[in-house]
């Protein structure tokens, strides 16, 4: 019955207008989603293709993205939330920490599962080592490395709702909110949106991801690398 | 063939536990019927570890007036707890007038101290009775840094009117509660802006508080904070936030002796003795037993 209540909230127009409306919490929730994916993106991408291109560190990889993804967020939210008081700040840090593993593995092994071969031919022909990360590598990796922006996003748009833990600001207000007033309708209502947001940007991901493996890795191409090795 | 074995096997172990379960079960439940009886006084407290320092009191001070006094604490919720007292299992019970109140008359409106306490005389239950109400009291409470009130000369809730942009903060559910905004406005005039901050008046909030990020957080009355010293209760004169004194529920076992012991508790237990007790137990760990007799010592009982 809730679940029926629930789409009933959603489908309200009075829910929707205003400051606290739930197309201005959907705007507030995919802007801190954009923005903790690029302040994840800004440190785990360069960081990844780094070890990836030199293998150095690439053992340190394993154990850190491991380690990291344990991390409980919302304990990590109440110590930043300590450190940096409320607001925007340590929801956001936090969710940068929760996606900074998917982008690292995803940068890393793109880049590591590149054909050595190749970029020792780029090489070969007077490449710089930047050239070949840029020209050579990154194209190749580019379909696993989205893969892992896919993942990093999922999470944190998922995870997002934290933001109002100590802000009001984001979709989680209607957890918070329908959670403790027992306003369940509400409560699940914010969550079902918050799972559609997730699906649309994981289906829209997907299919960015599928265009560049298309023409990244043409069939041809694919063959001729897959008779060599095997 | 193996697999009949393994059904037995489970259906046996099931057994086993279940008659477990059942012999931990019925210990549990003889033992308070073996020892009740004669002068025994039965001193209950809720699974709240204030609420039992509280009870220890009770117990230790009805002891050195020569009571013989059987302890069963920890025993849960309101839920759990009133219908024991109300059969007669339990003979001294620490409660909270405000929440009492609203357990035993869910329609009530009083929320002012004395009230509280005139109603809930009326609304005690056949054959129970509240004694005295404390000066401790353990219910939501406006509280601000010692500097902003010292800067704003803010004494009651309703000081706050005269002071531009401030904000509250506390859980969600405290911006549509009948305390929260809206009842600022409608019974002190007082308009604030809110901001969520999820940990029920945790070390978030307070550090909110503290950092100035809000001026005004919702903290229960008997929280060992309080007793850092920079932090300030703002008074309630109008009652918007439901008064909640520690009252002691008692049953008929209870004479006009043991009914004047506890009274003599009740009187001396201040709203600061409290949290300084709380304190106690909060930060040094010590045990129920130990907080509540030191404290009896001090009180010259």
């Amino acid at each position: 019955m809730n679940l029926v209540e629930a789409f009933r909230w959603i489908a309200d127009p009075g829910n929707w207008g205003g400051t606290s409306g739930i197309a201005a919490r959907i705007v507030e929730h995919l802007w801190v989603t954009f923005l903790s994916l690029l302040a994840a993106a800004a440190v785990a991408l360069p960081v990844g293709v780094l070890i990836g291109h030199t293998g150095r560190g690439a053992g340190v990889i394993g154990a850190f993205t491991g380690a990291f993804r344990a991390i409980p967020t919302l304990g990590l939210l109440t110590l930043f939330g300590l450190l940096l008081g409320i607001g925007l700040a340590a929801p956001m840090l936090a969710l940068v920490i929760l996606a900074i593993p998917s982008l690292l593995a995803g940068a890393y092994s793109g880049i590591h599962s590149v054909d050595p071969t190749i970029a020792g031919a780029a090489r070969a022909i007077g490449m710089s080592p930047a050239q070949v990360i840029t020209r050579v590598e990154l194209p190749l990796a580019l379909p696993v490395l989205i893969g892992g922006i896919r993942a990093a996003t999922l999470q944190i748009v998922a995870t997002a709702t934290l933001a109002a833990y100590t802000a009001d600001y984001g979709l989680g207000r209607y957890l918070f909110a329908g959670l403790k007033t027992r306003d369940y309708p509400q409560m699940i209502g914010g969550a079902i949106i918050v799972i559609a947001l997730a699906l649309i940007l994981e289906l829209l991901l997907a299919a960015v991801q599928r265009t560049i493996d298309q023409r990244v890795t043409r069939p041809s191409t694919r063959e001729k690398l897959g008779s060599r090795h095997g | 063939m193996a697999r009949q074995r393994t059904a037995l096997f489970a259906l046996a172990i099931t057994g086993a536990l279940t008659l477990a379960a059942c012999g931990n079960g019925t210990d549990g439940n003889n033992e308070p019927d073996g020892q009740a009886g004669g002068e025994t006084l039965v001193v209950g407290s809720q699974d709240y570890y204030s609420n039992e320092i509280i009870a220890e009191i009770y117990a230790q001070a009805l002891e050195e007036a020569g009571y013989t006094v059987e302890r069963d604490f920890r025993i849960g919720q309101r839920e759990v707890y009133m219908p024991e007292i109300e059969a007669g299992n339990i003979d001294v019970f620490p409660e909270y007038t405000g929440n009492l109140l609203q357990y035993l008359d869910p329609e009530t409106t009083e929320t002012t101290e004395d009230g509280v306490y005139a109603a809930l005389q009326e609304a005690m239950p056949e054959g129970l009775r509240v004694l005295d109400q404390s000066d401790a009291s353990d219910q939501d409470s406006f509280v601000v840094t010692k500097a902003f009130a010292d800067e704003h000369s803010l004494e009651s809730i309703g000081d706050l009117a005269d002071v531009e942009g401030v904000t509250l903060g506390g859980n969600s559910e405290l911006e549509t509660r009948p305390y929260g905004p809206q009842g600022l406005e409608s019974v002190y005039g007082v308009s604030v802006d809110f901001t969520p901050i999820e940990d029920s008046g945790g070390p978030l909030t307070l550090k909110a508080l503290r950092d100035g990020d809000v001026e005004v957080v919702n903290i229960y009355t008997a929280d060992p904070v309080l007793a850092e010293g920079d932090l300030v209760r703002l008074e309630d004169p109008e009652g918007l936030l439901l008064a909640s004194h520690v009252v002691p529920v008692v049953s008929e076992r209870v004479d006009d002796e043991a009914a004047e012991v506890i009274n003599e508790v009740s009187d001396a237990l201040s709203a600061e003795d409290l949290v300084a007790l709380n304190a106690k137990s909060v930060n040094e760990e010590a045990p129920a037993a130990t907080i509540a007799s030191d404290w009896l010592a001090e009180q010259d009982f």
